[in-house]
């Protein structure tokens, strides 16, 4: 589909301007930073709900589709449910985006900047994980709520610029990313991990 | 709409001249990054990427005319902030300029506040005409003479020497911005200046550089819940309580010092409803305010956002009273200038003298003009081409789509690295500068 295709470039496009910003001189600017993070969460946005719209079609259901079959087909370096049953319970009750096939026309994403904000819910998430996620949880979901390591192969798209990533985990919540104004000093390992909640982009500073 | 010819009012912009370096190789340390004339128009700042500060000076040909050409010539230059390293965080600190602010005068010195992107420093630039000569105990070259062989006493006296123009920093107002300075302002009752920087406000006084007080304060306790920050800030031209701050969501806070210590609560919340079918991706980054200013008679406020200048009534918060579209012509191409990174471009803005006209940079080298009163804009161009003395500046037309006429430049040709981001008008006369990447470019307003 056009539009998640499009989307999907913009947040590859985006992530690798937060990479670059990493190590421009005089440090990350959070306004940079903030405004990237905004333009990936729209494009996340959008592309969850072309995503869904897609799922919907071919399932012929109304029912709200688990995104996390979705997410790893095409996602960037992280997939969390948390965080996406959030959000798509939001798409859910909100009322039907309309979505054009291409981006630089009149395009209505469903969660506007403010609802996808705030402190995550943790008692919503963890009921949405329950109810939902049985019968599509990730290989790897025992380890959602450690802090282990992932393997390189199972999170790295081949749109995104090729980087060790290093996830770590939460319990009921979203990864976080850590940009690179707190672990400079430790460059040999530490990297952007994509989140969901890309205001989790500029935690780090 | 062009202005050239027409009635009196018409202003007619000339060439009068072009300072820095003639080849296209731009060194980056050449980059201008702010311009600022002072409160006379007589001295012009230029600050760079490099941290070089360039002050010209106004010569007038012939004083005694009413109307006479008037040239801008270097007065003095100085390195006025270096590449600094901040060890806790690993960091390179930029030398280059962010803003330049004159202080009014209070006496034969002039005074300027210069910043990067963390400490601010006051400059003074003072003139040395005259050097004392006739020492009793030293000679001319400075040796010392032997007092045994001195046989009568002689009072030094002042001797008129080369203008000699000095900068000395006299005071640095360092480690008090978490983040990067993006704004300095001085206050009306020249006592104080503010400074911003993404998430904070200062208050400092001018002679006192060990503290400041943090009178606006937006960061969130959880970062993770931030979802704007701090874009340009200014003082009142004429009520030392008020400032305003704008935001990366097109906001414009209003504050009062006289409220409360810390201004968090504004008194003024200027938004405009965003347009519904404009919506897009980019909607959040191109409605990042990224100056304002007030006007001189302080009734007014321009903010500038990637694609429109828009002028506030400080009466009116819910919309502005006037906007205009710089290019929107840019508007289906805002992809695009994502992936080039010219969406994150921050253009300033002006105001003339009498606060009629409005002046803002665009791509291709194209500058824009808005006369509120007559209700014309025009588009110039800062070129070599155009720059032949006094050459009149020819209003140019970008033809947006469909068929493109004569003399006019299609959106495609546009070269978005030619960017203007930099104007300043003279306080009194049409007298501007515009600065291009690395080059300073004056006109003037035709003389008869």
């Amino acid at each position: 589909m056009d539009v998640s295709a499009e989307a999907k470039r913009i947040m590859a496009v985006s992530i690798s301007k937060l990479y670059a910003s990493r190590t421009q001189r005089g440090g990350m600017r959070l306004h940079r930073c903030l405004l990237l993070s905004v333009v990936m969460r729209s494009a996340r946005d959008l592309y969850h709900s072309a995503c869904l719209a897609k799922e919907r079609e071919e399932l012929g259901t109304a029912q709200p589709v688990p995104v996390t079959a979705t997410e790893e087909k095409g996602e960037a370096m992280d997939t969390t449910t948390s965080g996406d049953q959030v959000d798509m319970s939001r798409v859910e009750t909100e009322p039907e985006p309309s979505l054009t096939p291409t981006l630089t026309e009149e395009i209505q994403t469903s969660s506007d900047p403010e609802s996808t904000q705030g402190p995550p819910k943790p008692a919503k998430i963890s009921g949405k994980n329950t109810v939902e996620d049985k019968e599509n949880r990730s290989p790897v979901s025992p380890d959602r709520h450690s802090r282990k390591r992932r393997g390189k192969a199972s999170v790295a798209p081949d749109f995104l610029p090729s980087k060790r990533a290093r996830l770590s985990l939460e319990l009921g919540e979203e990864r976080a990313i850590r940009t690179g104004q707190r672990n400079c000093c430790r460059s040999g390992d530490s990297l952007i991990t994509m989140s969901l909640n890309s205001n989790r982009a500029i935690a780090a500073f | 709409m062009a202005g050239a010819g027409g009635g009196s009012n018409d202003v007619q912009w000339c060439f009068s001249q072009v300072k820095g370096a003639i080849d296209d190789d731009v060194a980056e340390a050449d980059i201008i990054s702010t311009v600022e004339f002072n409160h006379s128009g007589e001295l012009l700042a230029t600050g760079d990427k490099g941290g070089r500060v360039v002050i010209f000076q106004q010569e007038i040909e012939n004083k005694s005319q009413p109307q006479c050409r008037s040239e801008y010539n270097v007065y003095s230059t100085f390195q006025s902030h270096e590449p600094e390293f901040d060890y806790l965080k690993s960091l390179e600190i930029e030398e280059k300029i962010n803003k330049i602010r004159w202080l009014p005068q209070k006496n034969a010195a002039q005074f300027l506040l210069s910043t990067n992107d963390k400490t601010i420093k006051l400059w003074k630039i003072s003139e040395r005409d005259k050097r004392p000569e006739g020492y009793n105990l030293k000679e001319e070259d400075g040796r010392y003479i032997d007092p045994n062989t001195v046989t009568a006493l002689r009072v030094p006296v002042f001797r008129p020497m080369d203008l000699m123009v000095e900068a000395s920093p006299r005071r640095v107002f360092a480690n008090a911005h978490t983040y990067h300075i993006n704004s300095i302002s001085i206050n009306s009752d020249h006592e104080t200046y503010l400074s911003a920087d993404d998430l904070r406000i200062n208050l400092w006084h001018q002679e006192i550089t060990d503290r400041s007080f943090n009178i606006v304060d937006i960061k969130p306790a959880n970062m993770e819940e931030l979802t704007e920050v701090i874009t340009a800030a200014e003082f009142h031209p004429h009520q030392c309580n008020t400032f305003v701050y704008s935001s990366s969501k097109g906001t414009i806070r209003l504050c009062d010092m006289r409220e409360s210590a810390l201004c968090d609560k504004y008194s003024k919340l200027f938004e405009e409803p965003e347009d519904p079918s404009n919506r897009s991706f980019f909607s959040e980054i191109i409605s990042s305010i990224s100056d304002v200013k007030f006007s001189h008679n302080g009734r007014y406020m321009m903010t500038r956002d990637y694609l429109s200048v828009k002028i506030w009534d400080l009466n009116m918060e819910n919309r502005p009273v006037e906007t205009y579209q710089v290019h929107e012509y840019l508007r289906s191409k805002l992809c695009s200038l994502y992936e080039n990174d010219c969406i994150f471009d921050k253009f300033e803005c002006c105001w003339n003298g009498n606060d009629s006209v409005v002046m803002t940079g665009s791509y291709n080298n194209f500058f824009r003009m808005f006369d509120r009163g007559q209700r014309r804009d025009m588009t110039l161009e800062a070129s070599r081409e155009s720059s032949k003395p006094r050459q009149v500046l020819k209003p140019r037309k970008v033809c947006a789509g469909g068929k493109r006429k004569k003399d006019e430049i299609s959106v495609d040709s546009l070269d978005f690295n030619k960017k203007i981001l930099h104007t300043a008008w003279h306080p009194q006369d049409n007298i501007i500068a515009v600065a291009t990447t690395n080059n300073l470019y004056i006109f003037q307003d035709k003389v008869n």
